[in-house]
């Protein structure tokens, strides 16, 4: 079967896409599909660092769209998942070296090799935008429950149903439920409701994302963490499986925990 | 919200955060901006005027959201036309 092609994409930068994408792959990578990421964030290149694959770029997606390379030679193989291929963006370049007509030839001959092919959308909404989106199947919009991040996320998802990609799917990441239960935080349903597109995963805030990313291995390789969970889940919603969405009130401090547990809470 | 934050009437940020959303969404949808909407109702008022008599100071119009899909809800009140006939009398 040709690969399911997603586009990860959020209008504002900072919010995750990045993180979201490489733990999606790894994720789907150890659940045993062959799985390419391609870094579009052309003159920003920052999913090789996620990843943990920095050193190991020679080409990347303008030679390979500029001919000065095969497409095989601008894609890196992860040593610990061998499934798991990443093509890097250029480093040097812009976004106008890249054309959305090239990204759709590109993903054409990646199709009949893989599973699934994730695209790490840049933020905003121009030039490197349209490139990521051009080839999608599906879009998954990542937002923060915070207010400009939710009005940007409200921007995309009005441009991808006007480009007729459908509204996409929502990850709403770093959640604090401490803070959600304070009413500090916008809810996952508050979220939801200004938005209403499909939810398909609630990433929790997590230090151990940053510690993993500090490591170059993503999250979703930790099985003790709740936010690589979460994408592992995010993971197996995309396989088509139906799982449960995680139960984030088990985070707060320890005296909340035996409060709820006397119900007290 | 908790006893005390009721008590003395704070709301809390998450609260004015969606309030603030829900506004900001609606001109962002719709790329109508609060002076259009104002000059849309005054177009609205000059036109149903022509034909029946309104009450211009109760006339309301809104933008409501249901899903992802807009609607804009006009409620004009019309004046008696029991008065009307007294003075034509």
């Amino acid at each position: 079967m040709p690969a399911q092609v997603i586009t990860i994409t959020s209008g504002k930068g900072g919010v995750g896409k990045t993180t979201a994408t490489a733990n999606l792959a790894v994720a789907l990578a150890a659940a045993g599909s062959k799985v390419v990421c391609i870094d579009g964030d052309i003159g920003l290149r920052n999913l090789d660092v996620i990843l943990g694959l920095e050193n190991r770029i020679v080409y990347d997606i303008v030679d390979v769209i500029e001919g000065r390379c095969r497409l095989k030679q601008a894609m890196i193989r992860d040593k610990k998942l061998p499934n798991l291929y990443l093509i890097p963006a250029a480093q040097t370049r812009d976004k106008n070296a890249v054309s959305p007509s090239d990204m759709n030839r590109l993903i054409k001959d990646l199709r009949p090799d893989f599973d699934f092919v994730l695209i790490d959308s840049p933020a905003g909404i121009e030039r490197g935008f349209r490139n990521a989106i051009a080839a999608a199947d599906r879009v998954i919009v990542v937002t923060n429950p915070e207010i400009s991040a939710v009005r940007d996320a409200d921007r995309v998802i009005g441009i991808l149903e006007a480009e007729d990609k459908g509204p996409g799917a929502l990850i709403i990441n770093r959640l604090n439920p401490i803070l959600v239960k304070k009413n500090d935080m916008l809810s996952a349903d508050d979220v939801l409701d200004l938005l209403a597109i499909e939810l398909i995963g609630i990433v929790p805030e997590d230090e151990n994302v940053i510690i993993s990313s500090n490591r170059g291995a993503p999250v979703a390789s930790d099985p003790k963490s709740k936010a690589g969970q979460a994408f592992r889940n995010i993971a197996k919603r995309l396989k088509g499986e139906t799982v449960p969405f995680l139960d984030l009130e088990s985070t707060g401090s320890l005296w909340e925990r035996i409060q709820r547990l006397a119900g007290r809470k | 919200m908790n006893f005390f934050d009721r008590l003395f009437g704070k709301t809390k940020s998450a609260d004015s955060a969606k309030e603030r959303l829900q506004l900001v969404l609606i001109h962002d949808r719709t790329d109508l901006t609060p002076a259009e909407l104002d000059s849309l109702r005054d177009d609205l008022i000059a036109t149903i005027s022509r034909h029946v008599a309104i009450d211009a100071q109760g006339v309301q119009i809104d933008v409501e959201h249901d899903g992802r899909s807009q609607r804009l809800i006009a409620d004009i009140p019309l004046k008696a036309a029991r008065r009307r006939t007294r003075k034509i009398k």
